[in-house]
């Protein structure tokens, strides 16, 4: 055996510096964005900041709370998060519990109706044309409605309850008199805690980094979400210093708008997704028990 | 007879009993009608000519005409190419989080590997528009720190958003950033589950960690393997129009001009409803065929597919 223990080192060296260079590259971008946030950005653009913050400065993050639109944005994000994980959470629970429950008639066809949704959709512009008959069009419904739920959520919640709820508790509930809805409030809820916010968390994330629904459906700016209001601030103002202009909100130099445009930029690429990155690490078991669960095969 | 009486009997009362039942169901049906059911009723405005005052009824059969005007149009090609292209090349680096969830399991200094897993799958949490908005930020031919460095090396800058040669290779190697870390946690779950008495008797006959890798650790896990790439091929076709739509400007329109962005700039920006439609069902259809097919190799090769 040890004959092979010196390539066995090698290989657990190599191996060590394999997934070393892997995160360092992954991790690279993000401390960049984070340097460059609250660095002056001559530096920045000059390219003198490479790694660390050079030349502290908060100018861009102070910019950013000054402008209103982002403001604006960042309400509109929260407040759709919100109601649109309480929707999901509304329409998915019961019909997952129902669905997971074996005194349910016709369960392949409740689950074959939903199943085909996987695989056959309308597209696009049909679904654009139902969205637009509703009268959804530039209402806070066109982003919180329309993909509220989906085929896999579902399964997946009823694979949990499946495993979970045990046909003994159901059954001896019964006997006793509750009723589904006594039972899944009283017991069936408070047993699925873990699975309530797994599925909240990955809904909440989807709705906090959508854009193309608000983009699709939304004209009227006072309901854009965040997403949208960042797409105007680091896409769309391509080599311009327009919206920099306007986001300073006032009479300045080429050379002024140019330097304010890039000063804002990656602090308002730390104003959104802070919240996210900051939260996930606390919650990671959750969302790695989501990807798992889902994986389950039927 | 009576038999059935008996059945109609049972059925009723099974439906009174757990009436609460169908209730709980009820949200979730009536919204899949809505936006999923009738959308595919919808869909027959691919072969009519929509117009949205007489409505999807009203509106006259043309039979397959948006079809032809499409697949004679000059663009046809490029657009089945590009799509095609993009997609198969981010195919082409399904492996890569299998190599990285097989190295991570490797590790043995745990506290490296929780750090290691936890920074890598920050970036799935970032959004379209932000992972674009960073692009830009560091591409610009200018200012941006890539061709800062690529100066420092004595090269040329290149203005990489907007030439077409590069575009492929941006949207793919982007999406690989955010998705590398997140794409090994169900390969680290099946590595979870190889039956360590294989690899203690491996080892007895002298294997090295690397035949024991190969031998052992990537055969427990290849039917995951086999069920996750057919799901990629299933979304064949249809991953990452968001982002694509978000990095395509005119100049590197040559190949980021996809099935998918022409459909929301033909029906939703320029109105031709019944035309996009019928782009959007061509491709869809593509998707079913492949996902078929796939599957059906699937399960010949091996005893591992979707249904």
């Amino acid at each position: 055996m040890s004959r092979f223990s010196l390539s066995d080192r090698a290989f657990e060296r190599i191996n060590f510096f394999f997934v070393l260079i892997i995160t360092i590259i992954i991790l690279y971008p993000l401390i960049f964005v984070i340097s460059a946030s609250i660095s002056d950005p001559q530096a920045v653009n000059s390219g003198k900041m490479w790694l660390w913050p050079v030349d502290i400065t908060f100018d861009g993050f102070v910019r950013v709370f000054q402008n209103k639109a982002i403001w604006v944005g960042y309400r509109n994000t929260i407040i759709y998060t919100i109601i649109g994980v309480c929707f999901h959470l509304f329409m998915l629970l019961p019909a997952a519990y129902a669905l997971s429950r074996k005194e349910l008639m016709a369960k392949k066809f409740f689950l074959w109706f939903i199943l085909i949704t996987m695989l056959f959709n309308g597209g696009l512009i049909p679904t654009y044309l139902v969205v637009k008959s509703l009268g959804m069009v530039d209402t806070m419904w066109a982003i919180v409605i329309p993909g509220a739920i989906g085929a896999w959520s579902l399964l997946v919640a009823r694979t949990f309850f499946q495993q979970t709820i045990p046909d003994q508790l159901v059954e001896a509930s019964k006997i006793d008199g509750a009723s589904d809805f006594y039972l899944f409030i009283k017991v069936v809820l408070p047993l699925s805690l873990p699975i309530i916010a797994v599925m909240a968390l990955f809904h909440a994330v989807a709705l906090w980094n959508q854009y193309f629904n608000a983009l699709i459906y939304l004209s009227n700016e006072n309901l854009y979400p965040l997403q949208l209001i960042l797409r105007q601030i680091l896409i769309l103002n391509e080599v311009s210093a327009s919206s920099a202009a306007s986001l300073a909100g006032g009479a300045q130099s080429f050379a002024e708008q140019v330097k304010t445009a890039s000063l804002v930029k990656y602090a308002v690429i730390i104003v959104s997704a802070l919240p996210l990155l900051i939260v996930y690490p606390f919650l990671q078991r959750f969302f790695v028990k989501g990807v798992l669960i889902g994986s389950v095969k039927e | 007879m009576e038999q059935r009486v008996n059945n109609g009997y049972k059925i009723k009362k099974s439906f009174i009993r757990n009436w609460q039942l169908y209730l709980f169901l009820l949200p979730v049906v009536t919204y899949f009608i809505i936006f999923h059911y009738i959308p595919m009723y919808g869909v027959q405005i691919a072969f009519k000519d929509f117009f949205y005052n007489l409505g999807i009824m009203g509106s006259p059969w043309v039979g397959f005409e948006h079809f032809e005007r499409f697949f004679n149009s000059y663009y046809f090609w490029r657009l089945l190419k590009n799509t095609i292209i993009l997609n198969a090349y981010g195919l082409l680096l399904f492996p890569l989080p299998i190599i990285f969830a097989l190295a991570l399991n490797e590790l043995r200094n745990g506290s490296f590997k929780k750090w290691s897993q936890t920074l890598t799958y920050a970036p799935h949490f970032i959004s379209v528009v932000v992972v674009v908005g960073m692009l830009v930020a560091f591409l610009d031919p200018n200012t941006g720190i890539v061709n800062h460095a690529l100066r420092a090396l004595g090269m040329e800058p290149v203005s990489f958003l907007t030439s077409p040669e590069w575009f492929r290779h941006i949207y793919v190697w982007s999406g690989q950033w955010q998705s590398l870390g997140w794409g090994t946690i169900i390969y680290l779950a099946a590595l979870a589950g190889v039956n360590p008495e294989l690899h203690e008797a491996a080892k007895v006959d002298g294997a090295t960690r690397f035949q024991r890798i190969l031998h052992i650790n990537i055969p427990t896990i290849m039917p995951t393997i086999i069920i996750l790439f057919i799901l990629n091929i299933g979304n064949f076709m249809q991953i990452g129009f968001e982002k694509v739509l978000l990095m395509q400007n005119n100049l590197n329109a040559e190949t980021s001009d996809i099935i998918q962005t022409f459909v929301y700039e033909t029906g939703l920006l320029e109105g031709q409803y019944s035309f996009a439609a019928a782009i959007g069902l061509f491709e869809s259809m593509i998707n079913i065929v492949l996902l078929i097919t796939v599957n059906q190799i699937a399960r010949k090769v091996s005893e591992n597919s979707l249904w």
